[in-house]
């Protein structure tokens, strides 16, 4: 893989503060911060026909070697994919608060 | 003057709260101004709202920097505010929250905490973790400054019908009966 | 004579948003075009609801984008109706040649500004930037302090709007956040009330779109070529002399509503504690609650300030302003907006020019705060006073002062 470069750097720190507003630095939000309840995956049941991948709306379904995960960080607890699995596998317990 | 800061999450109607609160106070003969700071609306960002009381007229309607009570309804925004910011002294704290005090860290300027699990009540009674009307019944219990039935008789006038009623009446009630209030002894100075 | 008992006025509490919903419909609107842009969203949803509860029984008009919805109105007002939108900031930028339109077609119409500061930079919270960069199109302009104020000046407007001398489009500023979303009690008039004040619609005597009697609305005119400039003139001249009697209008407006409700706001401008005043606030829209109450805590210390509240911002009232300001030696304006042509605030602007034809000329700075949805606080105007009270020693205009700066 090539570690030239073919074009520059935008170099922020050349840019006066009071020209105009742009950002530079990536934040990502994390929805995981506000649920009060998340979906836990029976990995006995699970037979990764991804129903719930493809309903998630934020896309936060995991795929490992033999089963669909969550990824925590950004998972709101919508409870979308414990009510859309066919094989009933995920279920929706309480948010420690 | 009497000044509360409501801090919950876009959609969890922190704001309506604010209003039906509002409506409640004005119905008890008190002046009240109720304004609500948000930005984008969407679901999740933290919200404020802002509640101001008086036996006279109230003209300024700018933001509350120096609560007299703070009212969070949601159980994580304190982890994306500071909830006690500018809180005057011996002032009130309400939280929904399923901790018992003891694994809390009260704010040293806080005299008076009323803590309710709101969010395992309003899953029962909503089957949705809606606390904002369990926590105005919380906040009359721990305050005293609005009465149950004022804040009924605000919800009956509000746009809520049928079930929607019911539900949220219930919940002022059990929001009401089931918070537990505690007085900080003065701390001693260091 | 039989008394007749004045029934209690129903008291709600309802923010802003929801007071010029009720205004519209007891002012018999006959039409409405909307769309949503906050933070005006939850007007448009009220009237939405009016509507659907029977309460406003007016033709609800949903288009694709505010260009449409001012074109629709165009189209309803030229056919006899009396008309209702709000909007602000982008939504105002996107209806801006209809805008222009509006006041040269002399169409007599209420359009609420929820006012937001214009982006860039982005923002959705409350600034006069919006309605302050459209103030030179012709619209009225009134800019109102409290959540009842908005409810009674925009059944006000209507009557503004559509009086013979006038004839021309008002603007109904509230602003953004604190008055759209702010609650307070306010008192309902009756429909009664209402009936008794504003006359049945009258907006299209003067140009319509009537197939019985066909007529080109706004033909091309003036310049060289064609009718020749002195038409464009007499027109221009005439939206002009429309603005000079809007003043009187909109004092006579506020006498008759004051006496049929029993409530009274100032229509042009309200002074408040001024005369003994050495210095003065001047302020504009709901910033003027936190005025007061700064003027009072300082006067409690002993220092003699008032403040001037502008109403009715276009046409700007010379007169009054001049007679308000006139015996005070120094005057700190108060704006919620930017006028890039001289980094000062708008309504200074205005203020120094009609301070021009006063007995006795004060010293006068400008000072913008409260941009973007920051607060202005009683601390802000706290440290106006004491600027404005350096000014009264030495006299020195110092720069603008941005109020946020530091905070």
């Amino acid at each position: 893989m090539s570690t030239r470069q073919s074009y520059p750097m935008f170099d922020s720190s050349q840019v006066p503060g009071d020209l105009c507003p742009i950002a530079t630095k990536l934040n990502p939000m994390l929805p995981g911060d506000w649920r009060s309840m998340k979906p836990v995956v029976d990995r006995a049941k699970c037979v990764k026909c991804a129903v719930c991948w493809l309903y998630c709306p934020v896309q936060c379904v995991v795929e490992k070697a033999a089963w669909f995960d969550i990824n925590l960080a950004t998972c709101k607890g919508c409870g979308i994919c414990a009510n859309e699995c066919p094989q009933r596998a995920i279920s929706m317990v309480g948010e420690g608060a | 003057m009497y000044e509360i800061r409501i801090h919950g999450r876009g959609g969890q109607g922190a704001v309506l709260a604010g209003s039906i609160l509002a409506a409640a106070m004005v119905n008890e003969g008190n002046y009240v101004v109720a304004v609500p700071s948000f930005g984008f609306e969407r679901r999740g960002a933290p919200v404020a709202s802002f509640l101001r009381m008086d036996t006279r007229e109230i003209r300024q309607m700018t933001n509350i920097y120096r609560p007299d009570c703070v009212l969070c309804i949601d159980p994580t925004v304190g982890r994306a505010v500071n909830v006690f910011d500018g809180i005057k002294d011996g002032g009130t704290w309400l939280q929904t929250t399923a901790k018992p005090l003891s694994e809390f860290q009260v704010h040293e300027k806080v005299a008076t905490v009323g803590l309710c699990d709101a969010v395992k009540i309003a899953l029962e009674i909503f089957k949705r973790p809606i606390t904002n009307t369990l926590m105005l019944g919380a906040f009359a219990r721990t305050t005293g400054l609005v009465s149950l039935d004022a804040l009924r008789a605000a919800v009956e006038e509000s746009d809520f019908r049928d079930a929607g009623l019911k539900q949220n009446l219930l919940a002022l009630e059990r929001g009401y009966n089931e918070t537990t209030v505690h007085r900080i002894e003065k701390r001693e100075a260091a | 004579m039989s008394a007749v008992l004045k029934p209690k006025p129903k008291a709600i509490v309802c923010d802003g948003n929801e007071a010029a919903a009720w205004a519209v419909s007891l002012a018999r609107v006959d039409m409405v075009a909307v769309y949503p842009i906050t933070p005006q969203s939850s007007l448009v949803e009220y009237l939405a609801k009016f509507v659907a509860d029977g309460k406003l029984n007016a033709e609800i008009v949903d288009v694709e984008g505010e260009h449409s919805v001012l074109s629709v109105l165009h189209g309803g007002a030229l056919a006899g109706a009396r008309t209702y939108t709000g909007t602000c900031g982008p939504g105002l930028a996107f209806m801006f040649e209809p805008y222009l339109r509006t006041p040269g077609l002399r169409m007599p119409m209420v359009m609420s500004i929820v006012t937001r500061d214009t982006l860039t930079p982005q923002s959705v919270w409350g600034g006069h930037q919006d309605a302050m960069s459209v103030r030179e199109v012709g619209w009225i302009q009134l800019y109102c302090e409290t959540v009842q104020e908005v409810l009674d000046t925009t059944i006000m407007a209507y009557k503004v709007t559509e009086h013979r001398d006038v004839m021309l489009p008002v603007n109904v500023c509230h602003d953004g956040n604190y008055l759209s979303y702010g609650a307070a009690r306010v008192e309902l008039p009756s429909q009664e009330e209402v009936d008794a004040f504003l006359p049945p619609p009258s907006v299209n005597w003067h140009a319509a779109l009537d197939p019985s009697r066909p007529m080109a609305v706004d033909p091309l005119t003036g310049g060289s070529g064609g009718p020749g400039p002195a038409m464009f003139v007499r027109y221009r001249k005439g939206q002009c002399s429309g603005m000079q009697h809007a003043l009187a209008a909109i004092e006579a407006a506020h006498e008759d509503w004051a006496r049929i409700v029993g409530r009274r706001h100032a229509p042009l401008v309200e002074s408040y504690r001024m005369d003994d005043a050495e210095v003065a606030l001047v302020t504009l829209g709901s910033m003027t609650g936190a005025g007061k109450d700064a003027v009072d805590e300082a006067r409690s210390r002993g220092v003699r300030v008032g403040l001037v509240k502008v109403k009715t911002y276009r046409p700007f009232p010379v007169q009054a302003i001049a007679k308000a300001l006139s015996g005070v030696k120094a005057v700190g304006v108060v704006d919620r907006s930017v006028s890039f042509g001289w980094n000062s605030g708008p309504l200074y602007q205005d203020v120094i020019g009609a301070l021009q034809i006063a007995a006795r000329r004060p010293a006068a700075m400008s000072f913008i705060g409260g941009l973007a949805g920051a607060d202005i606080t009683t601390d802000h105007f706290g440290r106006v006073i004491e600027r404005v009270q350096a000014l009264t020693q030495d006299g020195q205009v110092g720069e603008t002062v941005w109020l946020n700066e530091r905070d």
